[in-house]
This record gives structure tokens, C-alpha cells and sequence, in this order.
């Protein structure tokens, strides 16, 4: 029985020892990408390519559902602000919970899913087929040329891509509310002007959407950088790319929230 | 993918992500709306305050003349101390008198200025020695009850 017990301590111990070695691997590797960088300002075309691959083939997924969240909010907003007779308070409620919340948080999601994941698995494959080693073999430094440009398109992409969602968010709930159901055309822009402020709301949603561009991206790098080169061992990482991320975006977005709006 | 294409697509990206930058500043929020003019500022002093809040408007005649720079406790009068920083465009009488409003049943609170017919204008630091704070819901019940009270009782039916 004690022979047990020790033996469950023990296996407790070497998890958090793990855990610990691991997170202080993946902080060195990350440092390391932020010191190997300035390849990125001598060769701004690798960064241009990464910019292709994480942002621009993102846009359709953004767009598309940037929209539909912007409708649907459009949709429930209203049924529930005309039991209190004021549709018009429609604007405000797309626009701030599109530019504070769900912009960042959606679109980070999203980025997270579809960028992440192929930086992930592009890289693991890199390792698992050696093209890393032949690199290094040829003494070009593969963090320099593979981790720090795709680091620097993911992070330049993402708040780009935010932008973009909350603007087709707000279209959608425009499309929805005054085109669909006819609330006041002067009223919604007006409202949402007077209470949408350029520095608490639309400044803060972009400060988080980088957060969040630099958190899904340095995981992503790393989890494709320590895979095992193995078919299963970067379909795992892939996979742990994803949950991972997302659920730093969650929890970052709470603690932001929590030291960006205290209700004054 | 060739490179010139390549760079037409990146360049479209971020020309479109910038322009939906643009369109939420210009458009979704209130920056333009002469946040970045210049102001000057004055003080009033207000038994309650209510909700106000720090950027609520300034309105006179309905129409956004300033904002809410400040709201602080007054030790000495027990009062609270409300700046506000109205556009330099805008100029008002001395004897302006100052009262805290709510928009609609349930909407935000704003400062509503009355002009008054005094020659001299507000300037930089002045105070504003007519107010009237916030109406608060609790007193108005309040006050209701006592004069219902006070009314003579109706013959029962």
C-alpha cells in the first residue's frame, strides 16, 4: 500500500517536473525567435509569404463569419431590446460586443484553427521529413528562417484580421436590423457613435487581438517545433495546437477584460 | 505562387484590414466628433451626481457642446466636484446654470446647460454656481408618498 502511494507521488512529481521543463523550453524557444528576428527586416519577402499563408487565405473564414455572427447578433438583439422598446440601442449592442469581445476572441478562434494549425503541421512535417537538420546541416539557423517569419506574419496578420471581422460583424447586424427589420438608419450609426469610444473599445479590442496573435502563433510554432517526427506525433500536435490555443485566447481574454474595463 | 501576385494579394489584405481600422474609428466609434478640438474647462459643484459618469456628454439645447473631464469629492463642501471641458467654439454666460439629466426612462445621464443673459462669458477655470444635481428615484417615491398622504381622503364608495 505505501509502495502505491509513493508510486502515485512520484508520478505526480515527474508531471509537474515535466510541465515545468517544458514551459521553460517553450519560453527559450520564444525568446529565441524574438532574438533571431531581425532576419525578418533583411528579408521582409519571407515575412510577405507567411503574411499570404496566415492572413490572406484566412480572409474567407474571417469574412464569411464575421458576417453571420454580425446577423445573428443583429437578429437576437433586437428580439430582446423591443420588449423594451428600444431597437435602437441595436447599434450599441452590435457594435461593442463585436469591437470589445467577440471581434478579438472570434476571429483569434478562427485564426487559431485555420492558421495555427497548417504553421503546426507545416513545421512538424519540415522536422519529421529533416529538412530542419538539412538546414542546419547547411548552417542556415532554422529558427531564423522558418520560425521568426511565420511568428512575425501571424502576429501582423491577426489584428488585420480582427478589424475585419468586426467591421463585417457590424455590416451584418447593419444588413439585419435596418435593411431586414427596419430599425432607424440615423438612429443606429448615431448611437453606436456616441457610445463606441475610440480608445476604451476599438483601441483595446486591437491591443487584444495581438495578444492573441502572439499567443496562438508562439504556441503553434512551438508545438510544431517539439513534435515527434512521426505521422501520429504531429496529427498529435496539431491537435494540441488547436485546444491549447484556444484556450490561452479564453483565459487571456478574461484576465484583458478584467484590466481593461472595470466600469470606471 | 509568383511573387508579384503574391504581394498584389498581401497588399490587398492589408490594405482591407487598415480600411476596417479606419471604418471602426471613423464610423463605430466617436473619434472626429471633436474629441481632439480644443476645450476649455470649467467646475460645478452638485449635491448628487446620480450615474454620471467620466466622458458622459455636455449638452445645451439638446445638442453636444462638451464632455465630462472629471468627477472628484469636494472635502470641504461635501459635494461632488464635476470639469467639465466644453469645446473652445462654445461660449457661455457667467451665470449659466448647470443640471444633471437622464436621457430617455433608462438612458445615460448627461450635464444639461441653461445660458444665462450675463454679458461677462465662462472662461478657463470658472465655476458654475447654479446647479441642480440628480434626481434621485427613491426621494421623488418619497416625496410622492408624503403629499399622497397629505391629500384629503376620499369618501368610500
Amino acid at each position: 500500500m505505501p509502495e502505491r502511494s509513493i508510486g502515485g507521488i512520484r508520478k505526480v512529481g515527474h508531471r509537474t517536473i515535466d510541465g515545468v521543463w517544458r514551459m521553460g523550453v517553450a519560453t527559450r524557444f520564444f525568446l529565441l525567435t524574438l532574438l533571431h528576428s531581425g532576419i525578418c527586416l533583411r528579408r521582409p519577402h519571407l515575412v510577405i509569404r507567411e503574411i499570404f499563408s496566415a492572413g490572406v487565405l484566412s480572409l474567407i473564414i474571417i469574412v464569411v463569419s464575421g458576417l453571420f455572427v454580425g446577423m445573428v447578433l443583429g437578429l437576437q438583439g433586437y428580439e430582446t431590446l423591443q420588449t423594451y422598446g428600444s431597437e435602437e440601442a441595436l447599434g450599441i449592442l452590435v457594435a461593442l460586443s463585436l469591437v470589445r469581445e467577440l471581434g478579438p476572441v472570434v476571429a483569434a478562434l478562427l485564426f487559431a484553427s485555420r492558421a495555427g494549425s497548417a504553421i503546426t503541421a507545416e513545421i512538424g512535417l519540415m522536422k519529421a521529413t529533416e529538412q530542419i537538420a538539412a538546414m542546419e546541416m547547411m548552417a542556415v539557423d532554422p529558427i531564423a528562417r522558418v520560425v521568426a517569419p511565420r511568428f512575425w506574419g501571424a502576429v501582423i496578420s491577426m489584428p488585420l484580421l480582427a478589424a475585419l471581422f468586426s467591421a463585417m460583424g457590424i455590416f451584418g447586424g447593419y444588413l439585419v436590423g435596418v435593411v431586414m427589420i427596419g430599425v432607424d438608419d440615423g438612429a443606429f450609426w448615431s448611437q453606436m457613435q456616441s457610445a463606441v469610444d475610440f480608445r476604451e473599445d476599438i483601441l483595446n479590442g486591437v491591443i487584444k487581438s495581438v495578444v492573441f496573435g502572439v499567443a496562438v502563433t508562439a504556441v503553434a510554432l512551438f508545438e510544431g517545433y517539439d513534435a515527434p517526427p512521426t505521422a501520429e506525433g504531429v496529427s498529435r500536435a496539431t491537435t494540441r495546437t488547436v485546444v491549447t490555443s484556444s484556450l490561452a485566447i479564453l483565459a487571456l481574454d478574461f484576465v484583458l477584460t478584467a484590466l481593461m474595463f472595470r466600469g470606471v | 505562387m509568383e511573387r508579384t501576385t503574391l504581394d498584389l494579394w498581401v497588399g490587398l489584405f492589408v490594405v482591407a484590414g487598415i480600411a476596417a481600422l479606419v471604418f471602426l474609428a471613423m464610423r463605430v466609434g466617436n473619434i472626429g466628433t471633436f474629441d481632439t478640438a480644443k476645450t476649455y474647462a470649467v467646475t460645478a459643484k452638485f449635491g448628487n451626481i446620480g450615474g454620471l459618469k467620466v466622458r458622459a456628454p455636455v449638452k445645451s439645447a439638446g445638442v453636444v457642446v462638451g464632455r465630462v473631464g472629471e468627477i472628484r469629492f469636494n472635502t470641504q463642501a461635501y459635494q461632488a466636484e464635476v470639469v467639465l471641458n466644453i469645446g473652445n467654439q462654445y461660449k457661455f454666460p457667467v451665470d449659466t446654470s448647470a443640471s444633471i439629466m437622464t436621457s430617455g426612462l433608462l438612458g445615460e445621464q448627461y450635464i444639461a446647460l441653461e445660458a444665462g443673459a450675463e454679458e461677462k462669458m465662462l472662461a478657463q477655470g470658472d465655476d458654475l454656481k447654479i446647479t441642480q444635481g440628480a434626481v434621485v428615484l427613491e426621494n421623488l417615491i418619497g416625496q410622492f408618498l408624503y403629499n399622497k398622504a397629505d391629500e384629503p381622503t376620499t369618501p368610500a364608495k
